[in-house]
Parts: C-alpha cells; structure tokens; sequence
C-alpha cells in the first residue's frame, strides 16, 4: 500500500539525537527541551506524553525541522531517513513538509483556512509534489474521507471550515496528512479539544488509517490512556527531559518511575460513597435560557445531601455549568426554584442577602482569571474574611495564616501575587478563598480539568479532607469520569439540558446504563492498550445486533 | 523542600520532586524574580530603547518650560514692542511678531498654554470617556451599554475635526468651548477603548466571584476592574493627548482654536506664516513660523517615542 | 445544531445581502443624525445672530424679514424638512456673506453655487494624493510586516512614526521650504483658476498633494503593517508552513485572501482620514477648495455654507466607511457559504 515509501517496516526513519531547544521569554532564551533522543522506525507510532510545559510540542515541531517563531533548535541532529535535516537548507527542509513529514494540529478550527474549500486544503501538498494530478489527488482525498467515516465523503470537501463540525474538521485534517502518503505524521493534541463521545470516533478513524497505509507517527499528548490506544511505544517528557522510555504494555503494566506512575494518579482515588437523607440543597423543577435563546435548562431537579458530593456530568453544552449558574443566581431561572436548608432562594443574585450569599461560595475551572492578577494572596483570601464576617487586623491575619495551612501552604505565600503561584497552589488559594466564607456548599467547576495529573490528586485529596473535618457540602461539575470515581458520592447526567440520570454512584456506574450514561461511560479512555479496539468491536456487534 | 520561588529553581531538580512525593508548597510556580517599584523603574529605563530616552528627556524638558514659563521667559507673553517683525537679534532672540511681541517669550508661554490645554482636554475626555465606557462594560448589552455604544457610533461618523469646526461655528471660538468640544467628541474615542479592554476584564471570573460575594458596583469596577486596564489606557491617554494636541493646534492655525491675546503655538505658526515666503531673502526670519510648529511635532514625536515603547512592553511580542 | 441550521435556511436572505442591507440602512441612519445635529445648529444661534449678520444699523423689519426668509417663523419639524428637501434637491440656501444691512439676498449667493466648483477642485486635491499614496502605503506596510523587525522595518517605522506626528502644517511648510523658497521647483501658493488646464492644475496642486500624502502614507503603512502581522500570527498560516508551502504561496494563496477586508479597512479609514486633512492643507496653500470656504464660513459664522459643506464632508466619510463594511462582507467566507 505504501508503494512510496521506498523502505520496509524496521528501517530507522527519524534519529533525533540529543536535542536541545531554546525558547525566548522575559527578555532571555531559556531551555526549553534538554538533550532529547527520539529513534523512530517506519510504520512505528511512538506516543510523546508529558504535561504542560513538558517541551512535547517544541519536540514535535522539531521533528519536522521546524521552530516556532521565538524557539530555536541549539543543537543536536535530525536524520530523516539517512538525510540530518539540520544541515539542509530552509528550502530542502520546506520540500519535505506536507510530503514526507505531515501534521495534525490540535485545533482544526483555527488550523484550516477560511477563505478555501476543504478538498482543496486536503490535496494542496500532493499536488504542489507533482505526483498526482489534481483530479487524481481529489479522488483519492474522497476516498480517504470515505475511509475515515466522515458523513457525505463526496461532498464534504467542497464545505468550508466554519461549515463542517470540530470533530469532522480534525478527520479532514488527518486526511489532508495522510493525502501524500507521507512517511511520517505528527499529531500534536489532535483530539484534547474535543468531546470524549467524538474523541473515541476521530481516534478510530485515525488509529485505523495509520495501521492502514503503514504510516510512522509521533502522537502527543497528556492523557496517557489515549496514547495507550495509538501508540507502540511511549516516552515520558517532563521540563523538556526524558524520564521514561517504554514499549506501551510494558509501560502501563510495570513504570519504573514514580513520577509514570503519578501521570493517572487520580484513577487511584476511590471514594466510599455514603448515603444521606439531609438536603441541603434542592434544585426543584428549574427551566432556564439565556434572553431569546431556546432552554438551556429543561426541568431540571437535583438533590443535594449534606456533608456529601454530588457530580453533576455531561459533555460540552450539556447544560453542567448553567445549572452552576441558576443555583448561584447568576441567571436566574425561568421556571422552577432553588431551595436551600427548605427554604427558596431569591431567583436573582441581586436580590439575595449577605448571608444567603455567603453559604454557597463557588470555585471556579481556571485559578489563573478566579483571581485578580494585581491582587496579592493576602487581598484575596482576606476580601471574604473582612466583606462576610468583618475581620480586621489582628484577628484577620490570624484567621488568613489558619486557612493558608489548611490547604496545605504557609506564611511565604502571603504576598505573592497570583502569577508566582503554580497551577496547583493557584487552586489552592481558590479554595481557601471559598473556606474564608464559612460556607455550607461549595460548588467546584471543573475545578481540577486544567491541572495537571499528580496536581489534581493533591486538589482532590486536599477538598476530601476539608469535607471530613468541616462537613462541607459540593457540587462538582466535571466531564472527567476518573474524577467523578474519586470525589462523588451521587452523580446527575446530563445531555442536552436535561437530567438523564442521577442516583448513588454505584448505581450510575453499573449496569444497566440507560443509552446516554452507556455511551458516555464507554467513550472514557481505559488504561489499556486493547481498549479501543475492543470498544469498536463491541459496538459494531451492538450495532448489528440490534440491525437484525 | 524548596518553598523559596524567589530563586530559579532549575526544572529538572523540580522533575525529581515527584520522585521524592507530592507537597504543594515544594510545586514550581513561575519563576519570577520579585522588585520593587522603583527598581522596575530603573531596570526599565536602563533597557529602554535610544528613541524612549530622548522621547523621556523631551517631555520633561516641555514639562520644565511649561511650569517656570514666568521665570524662564525673557519677556511678558502680551507684552508689546515698538518694532514688529523685528529681526533675531540679541535683545529679541527670534525676533518680534507682527504685533512687536517677542517670539521666544510666547514660544515659552505656549508651552504652557497649548501643552496645558491640551492635556486639560484630554484628561477631561478620559474622565467622560472611560467612566461611561466602563460603566457600559459593567453594563454589557443592557439598555445603557446598547444607548451609549449607538450614540458613540453616530458621533464617529462625523470627522471630529469637522465636527468640531461645526460646533465652534454654533458657540463661538474661545478656550472654554474649545476644551469642552474637543473633549466630548475625543471621548467617544476614549470610550470605545475603555470599553473594549473593560470588557475583557469584565468576563473574567475574579469579577464574577466579586459579584457572586455580594460586592457593590463601585468595589468591582474600583478594585477589580480599574488596576487591570491601567497599563492600556495609560497608552491611550499618550495617544489620545497627540490627537488632541494635534487638533487644538490645527484649529488654532485655522484661527478658531486657541484665541489671541494668548500665547499659542497653533496662532503664532498662522500669524507669522507669511514670512516664509522669504526664506531666500533672509532665513531667520522664515524660521520664525517654523519654530512653533517644530515645538508642536517635537512634543508629539517625543510622546509617540514614549507610548510605542510603552505598549511594546506592556504587550510583550504583540505589535 | 440541526435545528439552528433549518432556520437558517429557512431565511429567505442570503445572508450577505441581509448584511449588506443592515449597513446601508445604518449608513442612512446615521447619515440622517448628521442632517439633525446641523440642522440644528442654527437653532442654536444666540437670539442676536440676526443683528450680528445684517450689522448694528439693521432695522428691525429687515432683521424680521431675515428671519422669516430663515423660516424661523415656522414650526420646527417643518423647517426640517423643507430644509433636507432643499438639500436632497441641490438647494442649500443662501450665504449670509454679502448681506447689506438691507437684508435683501440680491448679493448673497446661493450656497450650492459656492460649493460646486469649489468640490471639484478639492475631489481633485485628494484624488491625486490618494493615487500616490495607497499603492506606496500598501507596498511599504507589506514589505515592512513580511520583513519584520529588519533594518527596512524599522527605518519605515521610525520614519512614519516621526511622519504622523508632525502636524500637517508643518510638513506643509517644510515642503515650502524645501521645493519652493530654496529651490522654485513647484510654486508655494496652490490658487488654481477655474479654467487651468489639466497639467498646469497638476502642477499647481503638487504640494498640497504631496503633503497629504506624506501624513496619508504614514498612517496608512502602520495600519496596513499591523493588520498583515496579525494575519500573518494565524494558525492557517502556521499550517500552511508546516504543509510545505512557499513563503510566495503561503502570502498568495494562504494571507491574501483573507487580507482583503482588512486592507479595504485601512484603505477607506485613511481616504476618510484624508477628507480631514484636506481642511488645514488647503488653507496653507490658499487652494480653492471645500476645506478653505468651510473655515471662512466658520470664522464668519455663515451657517448654511458650514452646513453645507459638513454635510458634503461627512456624507463622504460615512459612504467610504460604508464601502470598506460591504467588502468586508463580501470578502467574508463565513458570510458568502452560509451553514
């Protein structure tokens, strides 16, 4: 099938060795990957892993001989196939890119351009290559929509980006790398914007045309389960350093560093659930909609238990973050109230008091736009202390330092402002922002969803102790099932607006599922090289059952 | 554990944190350096740009000549001399007016005149401007916000030096009017921009959480808001001062600016710009227009200077 | 989604006209506040105007007869209206300039028979600087944003930063100074005759022209640089590179397309910019122009010819603005292929 690729299955294709990257901020270049070897042989997909920061990207990129305005590549040697790409000219290197190297961006939307039709962007390299004519070239990219199951293969090329959905547009984007049959594909995140119903999709599509046309590939990434489907081997980035080099089964099965192991350390959370008769809060028939727009809400009703957590989940658009909002007020529902300890709350923010206000205190996905940046952590956590409950001075400092060590800082952090905090001691400060109130319920948004994986243990851990010794009450908006094992005792499904299912966690998580929980709860990433391919198995006997 | 961030913590000692078990404390923060204000100050002129340090010595130069005008002017800014149009000489260093008025005296009353109106003018129209374009963002979308933003755009479609040129014909030329028109249409301009970096303050989720703790208006849009778009509006207010200088100077030279007997740069280009005509014949005497138009773009060129370097910084790469 | 899309389609609109009609109607509104607020400027006359007009030794009658020529006797929305008729139909009104103390408008002129050649002549000015500027500020703010933060980059940009902030008169007596008092290559006073032939107009008219395109140029090079380098910062641009394309294809095939709308922008903000400009070149150079009559008119507080002219000032800006809209809009992919 690869009758271009002019190696076998085995040969080494890219060498990168000892590779070191500079990237230029606060006025000065600074490392940013640190001597990195990558060995890569044809038809091999090697997963790149690391969290924020690791320099995953930069390796990439560089794998492609390229460097993003503002990085260099210091030193080090890129063999693509017997050729040191660094000793090539910008116009040797440009020849190879989009034909015999080819990428996949994380975020398709912004990636393809607005003013050409999509076919046209699919074939622009393997027509400029010569090798097929643009007829050619065009009925070859319908063939590999056809492959990758995008709907109407025939046609969908003549849409425009903003026309086709982010799912399908990150499926033209693999077939527009896949258009020349390069030797070599990148994919940088293809999937991390995406919906974890479609992401099981497009990973399909992808997984099976890689297999398909042989084709090497280095898929990066920071969720470790989704390489686990991709990848044949892994490497484990950190601080632009290598920490772990593995075949897949081998690193999942038995990681030799803890730092590995700690990349799906909250899948190690498991929290007894509890039952409770004591609401607190009862979300009572609420309809809500932004001003003209159709129901963003739909006759929604939730209960929540004191002391306990209840997990709200659903996918983008399911409406999690809205019912957020009609409990605090910040849109106040059209139909339906919101009772909290038996007695309604005033639809309207405005209208509530000082101290309705002050038992519901909410943290937010993004620590770094929850606090202002000019304030220091001495103001933030201060602010509620002094506004709810008129502390000052003496007994104000008094009261900060006990909650700085609740969560587990000290004195140090006092006056930092919030851009020298790490994203782990920003949530923290959030936290403790919300305890300064006093409060009965804490509502969390997506509160770990931007962390890092070790990072977000420590945030769960730290909110479960703080439940234990303050019988704190949450509500816990999440997409992240991992999470939801971790931290709830009752969770509520949601689709479109609407309550699909809600119950106690053991119940929710066992069979039977009603279809929406199923789908969702199947779509979740498993730590297990076999999951993909036996989830597509499993549906497509599902779904020819169910033909018959 | 290192809980000092102070210092550059190399990364890789940081990689081996994990090893060594998870503390919140010993996580690395971005690594900043922490200054005092004065030191930013000199560490930020010392890197400053060759075209920023002569824009910094320029203005303060304008600043000194606009403050001890009475002490530094050889002469009074009205004060009239037998001999008009007299030629440079040692008595009048640039010569007399039409009027027998000494250039170099009114030159240095215009500094303070023109420099001070114009800065009057434009901190009028900041007031106006920001505070209801804030106010609008506070506002996004309500009644207030659509009613200011419509009328904003109605009065931006008319070239404000035309329109100001209309309203001064309907109330008459004279410094009060002038100041007051200049800074109600220049405020629309200032509006727009409050406006706009407000708004990108406004959705973030610190003012929500203010609002959600029960906090009045005055408090967010004090403590939240304001702090986060001083650094755009303080460029703006460099900006918005050089249109507003520039226009109050061509209306002069039009003669429905800035009226005489004060002393002015506009007016004084305007009354003297007839010499030009005989540079051939004797060249001090058609410099004598150009002097005050040269003080008008030195003063723009310096704050211009200043403001790109200022947005260079404050924006990072983003040109 | 399925379900915003079949309201969509059930428009019966294309969405480009829809748009386009939005802005017209806007341009029209606003085109319409214009005619208000001027209209109105003579109701805010002090009540003396009349006297200040026709001169102290005016008798009471004539000042009357004066102010029922105005209508001022009529109700207001009626003199609205008979007013904008009268400008939709190419009657302005009367100058005040040339009135005796008598009153009589035997001398005064019509304001449209003032305004006309006068347009002529100042359509000519900003046409000719328009003609040298655009293409050179294009060329020089794309270069300069392709060859960004060169020795070329930022020559332009210290030079056109130094440009824009000089006033106009400035730059207009250096230019004096430079090609007319030392040098006689073009002549200091632009007081062109109305039957001057095409060349000698031209002429006649380099300076004024050359210094609008001076100041034009600066402006319009910084805008046009600002817009390439933020297009350029596109991930589409990005993608283009890592697809192999040629630092010739990425800018043809990749920016240009989607460059349009902003450089229209720049183009339309500066010729607008222009009308503005045209004001102070014109009176430095004595040029028979709108802008010249405009500052007479004002300095004498002869309302109909101020209002005649700022409504020929701002209807041109508000049509340039109005033209960069609607080729923005039909430039747009997002508007021309509807969901």
């Amino acid at each position: 099938m690869s009758n271009e690729n002019n190696g076998k299955k085995g040969d080494i294709l890219l060498d990168m060795r000892d590779i070191v990257i500079d990237g230029y901020s606060d006025d000065r270049w600074h490392e940013i990957v640190k001597g990195v070897d990558i060995t890569l042989r044809r038809g091999e997909v090697m997963g790149l892993i690391g969290e924020s920061g690791a320099g995953k990207s930069t390796l990439g990129l560089a794998a492609m001989g390229y460097a993003r305005a503002g990085c260099r590549i210091t030193s080090g040697s890129i063999m693509f196939d017997g050729e040191d790409l660094l000793a090539k000219t910008e116009e040797e290197r440009r020849a190879l890119r989009g034909t015999r190297i080819a990428y996949v961006a994380q975020s398709a939307a912004a990636s393809f351009n607005p003013a050409h039709q999509l076919i046209e962007q699919t074939v622009e390299s393997t027509v400029r290559r010569g090798t097929k004519s643009e007829a050619e070239a065009k009925a070859d990219a319908r063939k590999l929509y056809r492959d990758l199951q995008l709907p109407n293969p025939d046609t969908i090329g003549d849409r425009y980006p903003h026309q086709v959905s982010g799912g399908q547009l990150q499926r033209v984007m693999t077939a527009m790398a896949m258009s020349p049959r390069p030797d070599l594909i990148i994919f940088d995140e293809p999937t991390t914007a995406l919906d974890v119903t479609t992401q099981v999709e497009v990973l399909a599509s992808m997984k099976r045309i890689v297999e398909h046309f042989n084709t090497a590939a280095i898929y990066i990434t920071h969720d470790l389960a989704v390489v686990a489907q991709m990848a044949d081997s892994i490497k484990v980035l950190r601080y632009g350093e290598t920490i772990e080099d593995a075949e897949t089964r081998k690193m999942l099965d038995n990681p030799e560093k803890e730092y590995t192991r700690s990349l799906w350390s909250v899948r190690s959370i498991d929290k007894e659930e509890e039952r409770s008769g004591d609401i607190i809060l009862k979300v009572d028939h609420v309809d809500a909609s932004y001003t003209g727009s159709a129901k963003v809400l739909d006759n929604v009703s939730i209960e929540v238990p004191r002391g306990h957590t209840v997990a709200i989940v659903g996918e983008s658009g399911s409406g999690k973050s809205t019912a957020a909002r009609a409990i605090t007020g910040l849109l106040p529902p059209s139909k339906g109230q919101v009772l909290f300890n038996g007695k309604a709350l005033p639809p309207a923010l405005k209208e509530r008091s000082v101290d309705q206000l002050q038992k519901i205190q909410m943290i937010y996905q993004m620590a770094d736009t929850a606090m202002n940046p000019r304030h220091t952590v001495r103001d933030i956590i201060g602010r509620p202390l002094e506004f709810y409950l008129g502390l000052k001075g003496r007994a104000r400092d008094d009261r900060l330092m006990e909650l700085v060590e609740m969560i587990e800082l000290n004195e140090s952090f006092i006056d930092r402002y919030p851009a020298e905090l790490s994203g782990g001691q920003k949530q923290r400060i959030c936290i403790a922002r919300a305890l300064a109130a006093n409060p009965e319920l804490i509502i969390c948004d997506e509160v770990t969803s931007a962390l890092d994986q070790i990072v977000q243990k420590g945030i769960l851990e730290l909110l479960l102790r703080l439940q234990r010794e303050l019988n704190l009450t949450y509500i816990f908006i999440t997409h992240d099932i991992a999470t939801v094992k971790a931290i709830s005792d009752q969770i509520v499904v949601m689709l479109q607006g609407r309550v699909v299912e809600q119950g106690m966690k053991s119940e929710i998580l066992s069979p039977p599922y009603p279809e929406y929980t199923e789908l969702l709860l199947s779509s979740v990433p498993e730590m297990d090289p076999d999951w993909l391919t036996g989830l597509l198995k499993a549906r497509s006997e599902g779904a020819s059952a169910t033909n018959r | 554990m290192n809980d000092n961030d102070k210092e550059d913590i190399i990364p890789s000692e940081a990689a081996e944190l994990a090893d060594q078990g998870y503390s919140a404390a010993g996580e690395v923060g971005v690594i900043k350096s922490r200054r005092t204000f004065t030191q930013n100050v000199w560490r930020g002129l010392k890197t400053a740009p060759p075209t920023a340090v002569f824009g910094l010595i320029v203005i303060s130069i304008y600043v000194v000549f606009a403050v001890f005008a009475p002490l530094l002017a050889p002469f009074g800014e009205a004060e009239i001399f037998s001999m008009s149009y007299a030629p440079w000489s040692d008595e009048f260093m640039f010569g007399t007016d039409q009027l027998g008025r000494d250039v170099l005296s009114r030159l240095i009353y215009g500094a303070r005149n023109t420099v001070g109106i114009a800065f009057v003018t434009t901190l009028f129209a900041f007031t106006i401007g920001g505070g209801l374009g804030i106010t609008a963002a506070i506002n996004n979308n309500g009644w207030l916000d659509n009613l200011l933003s419509r009328s904003v755009d109605v009065l931006m479609a008319i070239p404000s030096l035309i329109f100001a040129l209309i309203l001064l014909s309907m109330f008459g030329a004279n410094t009060l009017n002038l100041i007051i028109i200049i800074a109600v249409l220049d405020s629309t301009r200032v509006f727009r921009i409050a406006r706009a970096v407000s708004l990108n303050v406004v959705v973030m989720d610190y003012v929500e959480a203010a609002r959600l703790r029960g906090e009045k208006m005055f408090w967010i849009l004090y403590r939240e808001i304001l702090p986060n778009i001083m650094p755009p509006l303080v460029a703006e207010f460099g900006l918005r001062f050089c249109f507003v200088f520039l226009t109050i100077a061509a209306l002069s030279f039009l003669g429905v600016g800035i009226q005489p007997p004060t002393a002015d740069w506009g007016s004084m280009v305007r009354e003297t710009a007839g010499l030009i005509q005989f540079a051939e014949y004797d060249f001090t005497a058609a410099m004598t227009p150009m002097l005050p138009a040269a003080a008008i773009a030195l003063l723009t060129v310096a704050v211009n200077f200043v403001v790109d370097w200022f947005l260079h910084k404050s924006s990072g790469l983003k040109d | 989604m399925g379900l915003i899309r079949d309201n969509r389609r059930g428009g019966t609109v294309h969405p480009v006209i829809r748009t386009i009609l939005q802005r017209l109607g806007l341009g029209l509104v606003t085109l319409f506040v214009v005619s208000l607020i001027l209209f109105s400027s003579v109701e805010f006359l002090p009540g003396d105007f009349g006297e200040a007009v026709l001169g102290q030794a005016a008798l009471p009658e004539t000042v009357a007869a004066f102010r029922k020529e105005l209508g001022l006797d009529l109700p207001l929305h009626e003199r609205y209206f008979e007013w904008l008729g009268g400008i939709l139909t190419g009657d302005m009104g009367n100058s005040f300039s040339g009135r005796g103390s008598s009153g009589g408008s035997d001398r005064s002129r019509p304001v449209i028979e003032l305004l006309a050649p006068r347009l002529a002549n100042t359509l000519f000015l900003a046409s000719m600087a328009a003609i040298i500027s655009v293409p050179l500020a294009l060329f020089l703010g794309i270069t300069a944003a392709l060859y960004r933060n060169s020795i070329y980059d930022r020559t332009v940009n210290a030079l056109t930063l130094t440009t824009i902030s000089f006033p106009e008169f400035f730059v207009a007596y250096l230019l004096i100074l430079g090609l007319s008092s030392f040098t006689k290559i073009f002549p200091s006073l632009a007081n062109i005759s109305p039957d001057a032939l095409f060349w000698d107009r031209v002429y006649l008219t380099a300076l004024p022209a050359l210094t609008l395109t001076l100041v034009i140029v600066a402006h319009m090079m910084r805008m046009t640089r600002a817009a390439i380098i933020n297009l350029m910062a596109s991930p589409y641009i990005e993608m283009a590179d890592l697809k192999g394309a040629s630092k010739s294809e990425i800018i043809l095939r990749h920016a240009l397309p989607n460059a349009w709308a902003p450089i229209v922008t720049v183009i339309a903000f500066n010729l607008a910019y222009l009308v503005v400009g045209v004001v102070v070149v014109e009176v430095v150079f004595v040029y028979p122009g709108v802008g010249q009559l405009m500052v007479d008119a004002v300095t004498t507080r002869d309302v109909p010819v101020v209002q005649g002219c700022a409504m020929i000032f701002a209807a041109t800006y508000i049509l340039l603005n109005l033209f960069a809209d609607i080729i923005s809009i039909i430039t747009n992919p997002r508007l021309l292929h509807p969901r």
